[in-house]
């Protein structure tokens, strides 16, 4: 690492900006926390002070029933810190609220990703490519084999089940946040008007969503479903519900799964799905190295994931890169 | 390519044979020749193209993906075939339209391995992610997809409504792209010849004789004849134009498995008995053979040792007789049939043939006692066969009677339960049980002797998936251990000696025949009760 970034400090429960003595995606309560989205494993509780957008804050305040210390910051809006250190938070195009913080000290500029995707998703604010010394970027789909397809190819596949099975159900697994609502979106841009039938796991969040203004339509609760009320309509669940008793109630269901992993058949296979969806609120190999190549950072440090290959890739690419080994972020279920 | 690269695909995805069936007869309805034959061929691994390795998948990526990455993603991935269709580079500008399967297949056929490598890439540069993994799986000739070559052809059979003992009877002289076949069943074109290829015939089957046969059995009796029911494995030996084949029930070619068994039948016929390997536990001192267990150590073998040979020589014990030097006996009576064995019986190698005895019994009572004091002698139990009857592919009502010997039973202790897959997926519905090792009030702990995943109802899978539930002391991935509070009485058809198994035991055939919710756990058996009941 270049003796001039001294002043940020990877450490492994989450990256320390010295001077300010902030912590970025805290894996433990810290003072002062700056929080990139609202998924459980970067937005944990107990911190004295969050900053974050005002959706991340309302998505953590949901989770853990307290908004106390919130710091609410709007997308391209900067707050000055302690230590001379301003950070700007901006676009990731990952989940609703996320945001890339980039943070300036010292004439030095270097932007933290958070998880992100450049794909478009009605849902949330796409990517915002940025400039920047160092990058400190996300690797959850971080090998070549990760290529998601275009998202309509794969809410055609879910229609088309539905359509061939009337006397079943679809089952989508879908993780609670983010990826359940973009689904429903996709389902409604696609034209799909009928009722969607949520499992309890997901209906705070999809009604908070809606709040924040995503109209995500007609969403009803399986538990008000009348007696066989559930053959021929889309049935959306948490995916550790797929293969529980939950699922024992409803019509003889089509497992399906919306996650990134469903591109490789035995990852699907592992979790009993029938039908796969390769969609993912995360960037695939190509969006990972075309950033890198469209941000032009001077360094990349790599995070979370699959950091070897992306490492590889930098080096066959002559750019700086670094892994850093933090702890702690699951996305075993994107 | 597309509409096979789909099925495979769905393939995978699906768990019930009954919708992989409807997947492949859709496809074969649907597909037109000779596609169609390519991919039945495939699906029943009958593809062979010697120029094509995983090697040379490997070289074709490595000269197009970093190592480094290659390796890394094959490591993720854990499929070469998969990882290499996920990583294909696809080719700037236009896409020349996909090859069809039968065009894919042509072109691989007259590959050598000097022109493997740009071939098979010309081929992957013309299909998508999909496409290029269902073509490196048939190029490979390993689909393994989870489906036999036995679902394959049912599959066929009921895709153009034919029988599926007529495309067993058919298949073996066939080729692919299998195209007298398809005329055959979906033209109504003649059947193909099959006099001078070495055939399998569809078996005739067995009904266990059971609630109302049995009582039907007691007036009939005298209509019928008793034969012993071996303890090996049913076989067919077929011998046309100079060629022997073994086959198993299943019509599986197991003749390499038995080469002393293939080549001792040098007269012309098709000959149906039961596999057996030499000892002294079936069929009394001289002359007899060994238990089930010996048998074990010389199934499933592709190439077999002399050492093999020699310690496990393998016999047949024959029951019937379908054809003889080209005439069809089948539609004879058992009665001339066994005339007609008998005298047939004498012409072959002693030491590889022997007869299968007539159980001479005035009656069924008398009948049921020689069957019980048949259990120390390991045979399986006895058969009824009609005097009368013709031999006829199947399972048909009134022919032919198992009469297995009535299970043992012993009382084991539940231990561990896994999920099931399938409809069974949410259930803990796979059990493992163990007897105690001592006394379990002076301390000693069960060990596992044997694993059962089926015998209860719907309703008593419940209860159980409830107990394992509400009973788990730990959890090793999917597995949970109970605490050892319920005892099962199980049923198996003989237990053996094993080394493989910390108890030292293993069971042939357990299922859950009772939940002892009544009795308490500590006495439950031990051991050492059913170690004596090793015959081996």
């Amino acid at each position: 690492m270049s003796a001039a970034f001294t002043w940020l400090r990877p450490e492994p429960h989450g990256i320390h900006v010295v001077p300010a003595d902030a912590w970025i995606d805290p894996a433990r309560p810290a003072g002062l926390a700056l929080v990139t989205h609202g998924h459980a494993d970067h937005a944990r509780g107990g911190h004295d002070r969050t900053v974050a957008t005002p959706e991340t804050l309302a998505i953590m305040k949901l989770r853990y029933l307290t908004d106390a210390g919130a710091s609410p910051v709007g997308y391209g809006e900067t707050i000055r810190l302690a230590g001379g250190v301003d950070a700007t938070y901006l676009p990731a195009g990952h989940v609703l609220g996320s945001a890339q913080i980039l943070l300036e000290h010292a004439g030095e500029r270097v932007i933290v990703t958070g998880d992100y995707k450049r794909r478009p998703d009605p849902t949330c604010p796409p990517f915002e490519v940025t400039p920047c010394d160092v990058f400190i970027t996300e690797a959850t789909f971080g090998l070549p084999v990760f290529r998601h397809p275009p998202i309509g190819e794969e809410i055609a596949k879910l229609l088309k089940a539905r359509a061939d099975n009337a006397d079943r159900c679809v089952l989508v697994g879908a993780y609670a946040l983010g990826k359940a609502q973009r689904v429903i979106a996709e389902l409604r841009a696609a034209g799909y008007a009928e009722p969607i039938w949520l499992h309890g796991a997901l209906e705070r969040m999809c009604r908070l969503y809606e709040e924040l203004g995503v109209d995500l339509g007609d969403l009803r609760l399986v538990t008000d479903a009348p007696k066989g009320g559930l053959a021929g309509q889309i049935v959306m669940a948490p995916p550790s519900a797929l293969n529980d008793r939950w699922s024992r109630r409803l019509p003889d269901p089509i497992t399906a799964m919306a996650s990134g992993w469903m591109r490789v058949r035995q990852r699907a296979r592992q979790r009993n799905v029938e039908l796969p969806l390769v969609i993912s609120d995360h960037a695939d190999w190509d969006e990972l190295t075309r950033t890198i190549e469209e941000v032009n950072p001077a360094e990349s440090w790599i995070t979370h994931g699959r950091e070897e290959a992306l490492l590889r890739w930098c080096q066959l690419h002559q750019r700086k890169a670094r892994a850093l080994a933090l702890v702690g972020y699951e996305d075993e279920d994107d | 390519m597309d509409r096979f690269a789909a099925l495979v695909d769905a393939l995978v995805y699906t768990r019930s044979r009954n919708g992989k069936l409807r997947l492949i007869a859709e496809y074969l309805r649907a597909t037109p020749d000779s596609d169609r034959g390519w991919a039945l061929a495939a699906l029943t691994d009958g593809l062979d193209f010697p120029a094509v390795k995983g090697s040379t998948i490997r070289t074709l990526l490595m000269e197009r993906v970093d190592p480094v990455l290659f390796a890394l993603s094959r490591d993720f991935v854990g499929d070469t075939a998969e990882t290499a269709s996920l990583l294909w580079p696809e080719p700037p500008g236009e896409i020349a339209p996909a090859p069809t399967v039968s065009e894919a297949a042509h072109a691989l056929q007259h590959m050598t391995r000097a022109t493997a490598p740009a071939g098979l890439a010309a081929l992957l540069d013309r299909l998508d992610a999909n496409g290029r993994y269902a073509l490196l799986k048939l190029a490979t000739g390993a689909m393994r997809i989870g489906i036999s070559a036995r679902l394959a052809k049912v599959a066929f059979a009921q895709a153009f409504e034919v029988g599926i003992d007529d495309v067993e009877e058919y298949w073996h002289g066939q080729f692919p792209p299998y195209a007298e076949l398809f005329a055959w069943a979906a033209e109504g074109a003649p059947a193909p010849d099959a006099a001078h290829v070495p055939l399998f015939r569809p078996f005739m089957l067995a009904h266990a004789l059971e609630g109302p046969a049995m009582k039907a059995m007691e007036a009939e009796f005298t209509g019928y004849v008793a034969e012993w029911k071996w303890d090996g494995i049913r076989v067919q030996i077929v011998h046309v134009a100079g060629e022997t084949r073994v086959y198993s029930r299943s019509g599986d070619d197991i003749s390499a498995t038995f080469p002393e068994v293939a080549g001792a039948l040098t007269i012309p016929a098709v000959l149906d008995g039961e596999l057996l390997v030499r000892g002294s536990h079936q069929g009394g001192e001289a002359g007899g053979a060994a238990s089930f267990n010996a048998l074990q150590q010389r199934l499933g073998r592709k190439a077999v040792s002399k050492k093999m040979l020699a310690e496990y020589p393998a016999f047949v014990r024959l029951y019937d007789l379908l054809i003889r030097e080209s005439e069809d006996l089948r539609p004879l009576s058992w009665e001339q049939r066994r005339a007609e064995l008998e005298a047939f019986v004498p012409r072959l190698d002693p030491e590889r043939f022997d007869l299968s005895d007539v159980i001479e019994a005035a009656s069924l009572d008398d009948l049921a006692a020689i069957r019980e004091r048949a259990r120390d002698d390991a045979i399986e139990g006895v058969m009824l066969k009609r005097r009368d009857s013709a031999y006829v592919a199947g399972r048909k009502a009134g022919l032919w009677f198992k009469w297995k010997r009535d299970p043992l039973l012993i009382d084991c202790v539940l231990m561990y339960a896994q999920r099931g897959s399938g409809k069974r997926s949410s259930f803990y519905s796979d059990y493992t049980f163990g007897c105690w090792d001592g006394d379990p009030d002076a301390g000693a702990e069960p060990l596992p002797v044997g694993k059962a995943y089926f015998g209860f109802t719907d309703e008593e899978l419940k209860f159980l998936d409830r107990h394992v539930r509400t009973h788990t002391v730990a959890r090793f991935g999917p597995v949970r251990e109970t605490d050892k509070s319920l005892v099962f009485e199980v049923a198996f058809d003989s237990v053996h000696a094993s080394k493989r198994h910390k108890s030292g035991v293993a069971m042939r055939f357990p299922r859950i025949s009772r939940i002892r919710t009544d009795k308490p756990a500590h006495e439950a058996d031990r051991l050492e009760t059913l170690k004596a009941l090793i015959r081996d």
